[in-house]
Parts: C-alpha cells; structure tokens; sequence
C-alpha cells in the first residue's frame, strides 16, 4: 500500500513506517489508519440504496476501493463534493447530511437536518452546503467543514386561497456570484438565494409555471432551466439578468398529443449541451428533444427506447447517453449528436438508474439496480470493460463535479 | 387521516366500477409477488421514498392506507389520481396484482404509523 512512495524514503525510515503498518494491520480495520498518499481526481462513489451505504470507486482501477455504512436512507441520494474533492456530501431522503472523507472512509460529520430531503448542492466559494428539503419545505445552508447550521430558508408561498403554505424543494443548484437557485414545486416558483453578504437576500419569481419537478443549471452557470411536470415545456432564469423575470421555453413540444402515464419523473440534472443545442428529455413521451440554444426553439425529436430519465452528454458531446422509467429501463441508448440517431441500445442489467462519464469520457459507469452491479463500458467502442458487484446501486458521482458549476 | 371527500368519492366510483373477480382467480406466483414487492419498494418508492415516508409523492403509512378500502386503494394504483402525478398503472398490472399490492400495504405495510 506504501509502495508508491517508499522509494523515495531514505533506508533507515523504511523498517520503522513497516513496523507501523504491520501493527497497524494487526490491530485489524478500525478506520484506515495511514491514509495512502494519493489524489482524490480519479475516485467517486456508488450509492447502494438498500443497503444505505457508499461504495468508494477508483476509475482508473476500475474497483471498489472502501465502503462507508450507517448513512441511513438512501433512496434516492445525491452526493455533491467539497471543493478540494477530498469529502462528498450525502443527501439522505431520510434528512440526513453526511460528510465522508474518500481517503480514509470515515463519516466526518452527520446530522439529521429535516424529515425528508432531495438533494443540495455546494457554493460557488466552497464554504457552504444548501441542501433542498420536501419535509419542511425550504433550503437549509451549513458550513461545509462543521456541518453546522448558517441559515434556514422556509420555501413558503401564498395559495389560491390566500394562505401561506410551504412548498416541496426540488431542483436546488449552485450557480456563480456564490447564489442558490432552486424550484417550488407546488408553488410554481424559481427562488434565489444570494449568499454574497452575510446574510441570506431571496429573490423570487411566482408563476413560472405548473408543478416544477428538477431543474438545471448550464455549464457556465448562466441558464437555469427546471422541467415542468404540469404542463409541457420549461422554465427559463437568465442568471445575467435576472430582472428579465423566468420566461417559458419549448412551450408546446407536445401539443395535441396525449402523454403517457408518468411512472418516474425524468431528471435534468445531467444537463446537456452539446454544440450549440440543448438534449432535454420529453415528459411522458417516448423521445428525447433537442433545442437550439441561442434562441430554445425546438429543433428536433428524437424517438427512444422509452420515456428518458437521465440525457447526458460524453464530455467531448459526440455522444448522448439515456436511460429510462419503468419499465424500460432495462436499456441505456446512446446517440450520435452529429447525426441525431440512435447508434447503439446497451442492455447493462435490470433497473438502470443512473449513468456517469468519467472526466473526460472514455468510460461511462452504468448501475443496474436490480441486477445488483455497475457496468463499465468503453465509449468509444461501446464494449463492457467490467463490472463491479454491487448491492441496488443507484447514483454515481466521480469528483471531477467538484469543480463543475450545478454539479 | 381520510382522503378529500371529492377524492374518496371518486374512488368509490370507481371501485364500483371494477370487476372484482379477482379473488377467484389462480393464485400469484410467488415469483410474480416478488416481482411486485420490488416495484412496490423501489418505482412507488422513486416517489414515495423506499420506505413509503414520501417524497414527491405523500407517504403511504398503513394508518393511511386503511382510510380506503382494499378495492378502492386497488382501484386508485390501476387508474391514478386526477390531477396529481399519480399515474394509472393499469398498462403494468392486472387487477389481481393491484389488488395485492392494496392488501400489502394495508396489511403488512411496515411504516405501522
């Protein structure tokens, strides 16, 4: 486990750091006790749902490095990185905020912070974990080395009835000037929060439409865009101005045509934007559609596999990856952005729910929940590399997103 | 906890509605209940949380579940909930396995609340 630096160390230091490691293993596996010097740019975890654990992932390895137990309720985690990359954030649907050193395993910190939660996201400076809450709705903010409490924002609205309600958060991302953005999906409303002063300062913006269910954030951190489950189309915040109000994008990509019964709500958050045109997934509609993304005009459908979950781009954006709700979702299809057709249907295991590329593309890492493993597959030839057991693994988060804007 | 009235109404509508041979019918396989358990748990849980406290969708206690009779709550997992993001499930399930479903999550629905 040493050997990467050993070499280096003068002789006489050797058999003493040997003596420590053999007891060290002696005493058997109380946390790792010396952290193998090594990056963090290679690692990313697996959230296995049933099991409420996280397997650590080494992608130049391609294996399992550790697995870190006791974080509670994990369908439908998400996980988000500090900005060193060395700790990820778990966002438990029980409540719970999680803190995990990759290196060693360990749970730094944990609270239970709210009865249910979706997911967070961390602050353009790094100081600050949001997480969005459905159970009381609202954002609660944390200092991201303690974990301890900064503000806590109830996401109240007015209703038709004139009363103040809380509302469900969902599609909470981190954008630049060290802002919040996020959705209100029984209000129908984009909220942001400005973290720049000292205290919070909200900005909200009603009526942007039914029943906002994700949302996403390009990748300079100018357009947030959540998906609207009660109708079709979009809503549309231009972070650079924000005093232009949300505006409706792609507004009647389905009109006159009847939708499909929803059986899982699609996801935005692996924003696509691949040459110059937005990969977005239909709600309720066997397709994928494509906007251009100067002007959000639909500029074409592309007919898949089933209704799309995730739409994600490989990095260099030749390629889309999709998967799919229940119950097709036992297919990940690729697509050629050039030519906008389907050039592959991967068929990685049963209850695929989450893909995720490696930093620059060359593979992506699929789980197949029912199937209990993780499939690795080259993308450039469209092989299998490997799989990895896994027990119901969900999400798969690498740490490049530690520096990647709503990531 | 009961339903709207509006809501309850409707179910009953529609329970009335349903052809309710169901319990004449062979037995499921106990691959099959398995099969259901796992779309119980993990898809009604994508929105009902894994373990039914909720999520976009409310939690499904069995103190709740028990507010509906066992044809009415069937009824409700095949046609949806108007208005809601509820779906029917009517093109994934036959009467029969909805209506296990509604006996497993009135009768061993293990959030006990």
């Amino acid at each position: 486990m040493s050997d990467l630096f050993m070499p280096k160390m003068p002789p006489a230091l050797r058999k003493p750091f040997a003596a420590v490691s053999l007891l060290a293993l002696l005493a058997g596996c109380q946390a790792t006790p010396t952290t193998e010097l090594r990056g963090t740019g290679d690692l990313g975890v697996v959230v296995e749902r049933a099991t409420g654990s996280l397997a650590i992932v080494d992608t130049s390895e391609r294996r399992i490095l550790d697995r870190v137990e006791g974080l509670g309720d994990l369908s439908h985690a998400s996980v988000k990185f500090s900005r060193d990359a060395r700790h990820a954030f778990i966002f438990g649907r029980d409540g719970g905020l999680s803190r995990v050193d990759l290196l060693t395993g360990e749970i730094t910190h944990r609270v239970i912070q709210s009865g249910n939660s979706i997911g967070g996201a961390v602050s353009q400076d790094g100081a600050l974990v949001a997480v969005a809450n459905y159970e009381p709705g609202g954002v609660k903010l944390f200092d991201s080395e303690t974990l301890e409490e900064v503000a806590d924002i109830p996401a109240t609205w007015i209703d038709a009835k004139g009363e103040t309600q809380r509302s469900k958060v969902v599609g909470l991302v981190d954008a630049p000037g060290n802002r919040f953005v996020y959705s209100l999906f029984e209000a129908g409303e984009i909220h942001l929060i400005d973290m720049h002063g000292d205290t919070p300062e909200v900005t909200r913006f009603t009526a942007i439409g039914k029943e906002p269910y994700d949302a996403l954030i390009g990748p300079s951190g100018r357009y947030y865009i959540a998906g609207l489950f009660g109708e079709d189309g979009l809503a549309m915040l231009d972070l650079w101005h924000p005093e232009q109000g949300v505006t409706r994008i792609l507004p009647d990509y389905g009109r006159g045509e009847e939708r499909l019964p929803v059986y899982k709500m699609p996801h935005l958050e692996g924003w696509t934007l691949a040459g110059g045109e937005a990969w977005l997934p239909a709600v309720g509609r066997h397709e994928v559609l494509v906007a251009d993304s100067n002007d959000w005009s639909l500029k074409g459908r592309v007919p898949v596999h089933g209704q799309p979950i995730f739409v994600m781009r490989r990095p260099d954006e030749r390629q889309i990856w999709v998967n799919f709700a229940h119950p097709n979702n036992d297919v990940v299809q690729v697509i050629d952005t050039e030519s906008r057709e389907v050039i592959a249907t991967l068929t990685p295991g049963e209850a695929v729910l989450h893909m995720e590329f490696t930093p620059k593309g060359e593979q992506a890492w699929v789980s197949a929940r029912d199937s209990d493993r993780v499939v690795v597959y080259d993308t450039r030839t469209l092989k299998e590399i490997t799989r990895l057991d896994s027990e119901s693994p969900s999400g798969i988060f690498f740490t490049d997103r530690a520096h990647r804007i709503g990531l | 906890m009961l339903p709207p009235l509006n809501l309850r109404l409707s179910l009953l509508a529609m329970a009335c509605a349903l052809p309710l041979a169901a319990q004449a019918e062979t037995p499921l396989s106990a691959e099959r209940e398995a099969e259901l358990e796992t779309l119980l748990y993990q898809d009604c849980g994508s929105c009902h949380g894994m373990t039914l406290r909720g999520g976009l969708g409310p939690e499904l206690p069995r103190s709740r579940m028990n507010a509906y009779s066992q044809d009415g709550l069937a009824a409700l997992i095949l046609h949806g909930v108007e208005g809601t993001a509820m779906p029917g499930w009517e093109g994934l399930l036959t009467e029969q396995e909805a209506l296990w479903l509604a006996d497993h999550l009135q009768n061993d629905n293990p959030l006990d609340e």
